[in-house]
């Protein structure tokens, strides 16, 4: 049977129409934002300049993908209809009369359908890994800042073994197939989630340790929640069965983890030893506060502006990172709909079908560039106060 | 200074002894070994028989003792086969020793490739090579062009020229490298048929047709950054106050910046170059293998994805050199380019 095809205008189209939950969304947030920009601050100002406008909506707008992914792609991203395999852009499914707007791959899946769901998958992993890293980083760069000396000596050079690794090649070691038969992808799990539950408890414990109303209450909840979390993660026991993770997740979860947590050590300790030399800190430490006191309530939140700056930038290399595991077959499912291992498998065929490269390759570009405008964009308000 | 290098030189071994234990304890992670034994016996081999190839070819030895054999400390055991005493080499294709000798990387022995059937050191010094032209040319095209972005961009701060330039060096650093190939190979390759979408034809002989892609896909992604931190120098440089003396003293806006503001700015944009070397190194791998191109980072995905053990240690120890030596040279670089600063 002849494969029906609606023409490029109907497509475009058709594209914006599936998109109208991310775009009621984004109008809203938007919209809401720019009434009140006045009132909230470091946001607030991102909507004075064009580039951060456009870095905001970029990252909204796959934000809103994510979320709304099921309503957006009109079909299962796995799923194989064998008459629309390598069909061109905007090819009509036989049977439901829904439309393949960006055409089939070689295994007769959506190619749209796909480039949605994997959005899904990489503002999970990013943000995610980027904030155990921030942890990770934070916990450990603030002391080695601090103290110097020994630790700092330490730590540092363990940092700097692992910047020295060529990224390519720590996944090849970390991320394949054997690994997870050993307990090495646990246990780096369970050290790396260990950093949250010590960094927060550390945080409340300083902070409220004369006031036990407080602090008992928000030890309690940090460690309860933070070990069900914990436990679900790592041991995958989770009582609820609600934290649930992959093994093969698990495993690109922590490795990404790894190679961008000594990134941020390394901003956090040099952003320590600058501060540490403020009148304040001298302040508070005449005053007789404890050490991790002045580090996580006297450093940290006048460091803000940089990490969050350097976060940003950090969920698009993340992201990046992730399309290269993709890239290169490491870790995810072979039929997984993330944007790498879509472009790795287009990029086989490109002699022949260049539509299924497309998609993806343009969706990871856009949000790695939304995220760098908004970086850009955040660190030019900031040097403006 | 020359304590400085001594000590630096002092801990780039120590890193680099640290790292090829942790690259050789994750390499002989027994699924690991399971996977080379089954590789390099023929098909639908026991589980008996691929134990034995591992403990016939030394690998169910113990572990720092094999680490200190591939490192030159103790002496290379041959084969000895239980039942008559006679000693074989370990591999043939490699010239392995008969005798115990003490041949590791200390003595130049790099050992030998399971995967390729050959010694590491006659696989792994042509694959930098033709990495190295590839590197050359990409280094030929970023720097210049970097740098020429980021002294228009930072010469006026705030124009519309910088303001371009600036988003559009932002949206290089967005483009990594698997996705600008895709791009430019769909671009030049499928559509206009400018330029070739392999280049393993490269080995034999480099032309426009087969490299410009290669090149072009893996300079995009530095070329941003480079820029970027040009600048942010130049900006720097213009605020100062020997710029404004140069101005009010009446020269023009171009001798102002050709004499005075460039060579002060090109100083931070050295660092960063250097620094590019380990991003390149990532950046290598993924073109060559995009492009089908015979290099460095070719051969590490070979060795990888086979566990090729000698022939990845090799490449981690090439590919951990690279990125130390070109910090130590960005430092003392600084140093030598910047008065103001003094290494200790």
């Amino acid at each position: 049977m002849q494969t029906e095809y609606i023409n490029a205008f109907d497509v475009v189209v058709g594209v914006l129409w599936r998109f109208w939950p991310v775009w009621v969304g984004l109008v809203l947030v938007m919209g809401v934002s720019f009434a009140y920009k006045k009132r909230l601050g470091l946001y607030g100002q991102l909507f004075d300049s064009g580039v951060g406008i456009a870095g905001v909506g970029i990252c909204l707008f796959w934000l809103f993908t994510a979320i709304f992914a099921s309503t957006v792609s009109p079909f299962d991203p796995l799923a194989q209809v064998s008459i629309m395999k390598d069909t061109l852009p905007g090819a009509i499914e036989p049977t439901s009369k829904l439309i393949y707007y960006f055409g089939g791959d070689k295994l007769a899946r959506d190619v749209f359908s796909r480039m949605v769901y994997g959005s899904q998958i990489v503002l999970i992993i990013a943000p995610a890994a980027t904030g155990f890293a921030l942890m990770v980083g934070i916990t450990l760069g603030l002391p080695a800042g601090y103290y110097g000396g020994k630790i700092d000596t330490l730590l540092s050079f363990l940092a700097n073994l692992v910047l020295a690794f060529p990224v390519i090649l720590l996944f090849y070691l970390l991320v394949t197939p054997g690994i997870m038969d050993t307990p090495i992808p646990y246990a780096m799990a369970g050290l790396f989630f260990l950093f949250p539950i010590i960094f927060f408890s550390v945080l409340f414990w300083t902070r409220y340790k004369n006031r036990p109303d407080r602090l008992y209450i928000l030890l309690g909840v940090t460690l309860v929640v933070g070990g069900w979390i914990y436990s679900g993660l790592v041991f995958d026991k989770d009582p609820l069965k609600i934290v649930h993770i992959d093994p093969n997740q698990l495993n690109i979860f922590v490795a990404v983890v790894f190679a961008s947590s000594p990134g941020v050590f390394r901003i956090v300790r040099g952003l320590t030893m600058d501060i540490k030399t403020r009148d304040y800190v001298a302040a508070a430490q005449t005053r007789g506060e404890s050490p991790w006191y002045i580090m996580l309530w006297e450093i940290l939140p006048n460091a803000r502006g940089p990490l969050i700056v350097d976060a940003c930038l950090r969920i698009g290399y993340t992201t990046i990172l992730l399309g290269t595991l993709g890239y290169f077959g490491l870790g995810l499912a072979p039929e997984s709909p993330d944007w790498g291992t879509a472009i790795k498998d287009a990029s086989r065929l490109l002699r022949s079908f260049i539509h299924p490269a497309l998609p993806p390759t343009i969706a990871l570009m856009s949000f790695v560039l939304g995220l760098n405008l908004l970086a850009d964009s955040l660190r030019e308000q900031s040097m403006k106060d | 200074m020359f304590s400085f290098i001594a000590r630096r030189i002092g801990t780039i071994l120590l890193t680099m002894l640290c790292l090829t234990l942790v690259v050789f304890f994750l390499v002989n992670l027994e699924p690991n070994l399971k996977k080379l034994a089954i590789s390099q016996t023929e098909m639908h081999t026991s589980a008996e028989q691929l134990e034995s190839w591992l403990v016939g070819h030394g690998y169910r030895q113990n572990f720092f003792m094999r680490y200190g054999q591939w490192l030159g400390i103790l002496p290379k055991q041959p084969i000895t086969d239980p039942a008559t005493g006679k000693t074989t080499q370990r591999f043939s294709f490699c010239n392995d020793p008969t005798v115990p000798t003490f041949s590791g990387v200390l003595e130049g022995d790099f050992g030998c490739s399971t995967k390729f059937k050959t010694t590491v050191a006659a696989k792994l010094f042509p694959a930098l090579g033709a990495t190295g032209v590839l590197m050359f040319w990409v280094l030929a095209l970023m720097v210049p062009v970097a740098l020429l972005i980021g002294i228009l961009a930072g010469m006026r701060e705030g124009s519309r020229t910088d303001r371009t330039l600036s988003v559009a060096s932002i949206a290089s650093t967005a483009t990594p490298e698997y996705v600008s190939g895709v791009i430019f190979t769909v671009i030049f390759a499928s559509w206009l048929g400018w330029l070739n979408g392999s280049a393993a034809s490269a080995s034999q002989g480099i032309t426009f047709y087969n490299f410009t892609l290669p090149v072009i896909t893996l300079a995009i992604y530095g070329t941003g950054y480079i820029a970027r931190m040009t600048r942010a120098s130049m900006v720097e440089v213009m605020t100062q106050q020997y710029i404004r003396t140069a101005r009010l003293k009446g020269l023009s806006f171009s001798s102002v910046v050709i004499k005075h503001a460039l060579r002060n700015a090109l100083i931070a944009p050295f660092t960063v170059i250097m620094l590019q070397f380990p991003w390149l190194l990532t950046g290598v791998v993924i073109v060559e293998v995009m492009f089908r191109y015979q290099g460095f980072g070719y051969t590490l995905v070979e060795a990888a994805g086979n566990n090729d053990i000698d022939l990845l240690l090799g490449c981690s120890l090439v590919s951990v050199f690279i990125v130390l030596i070109t910090q130590l040279i960005s430092d003392v670089g600084y140093a030598f380019l910047n008065p103001r600063i003094r290494v200790q």
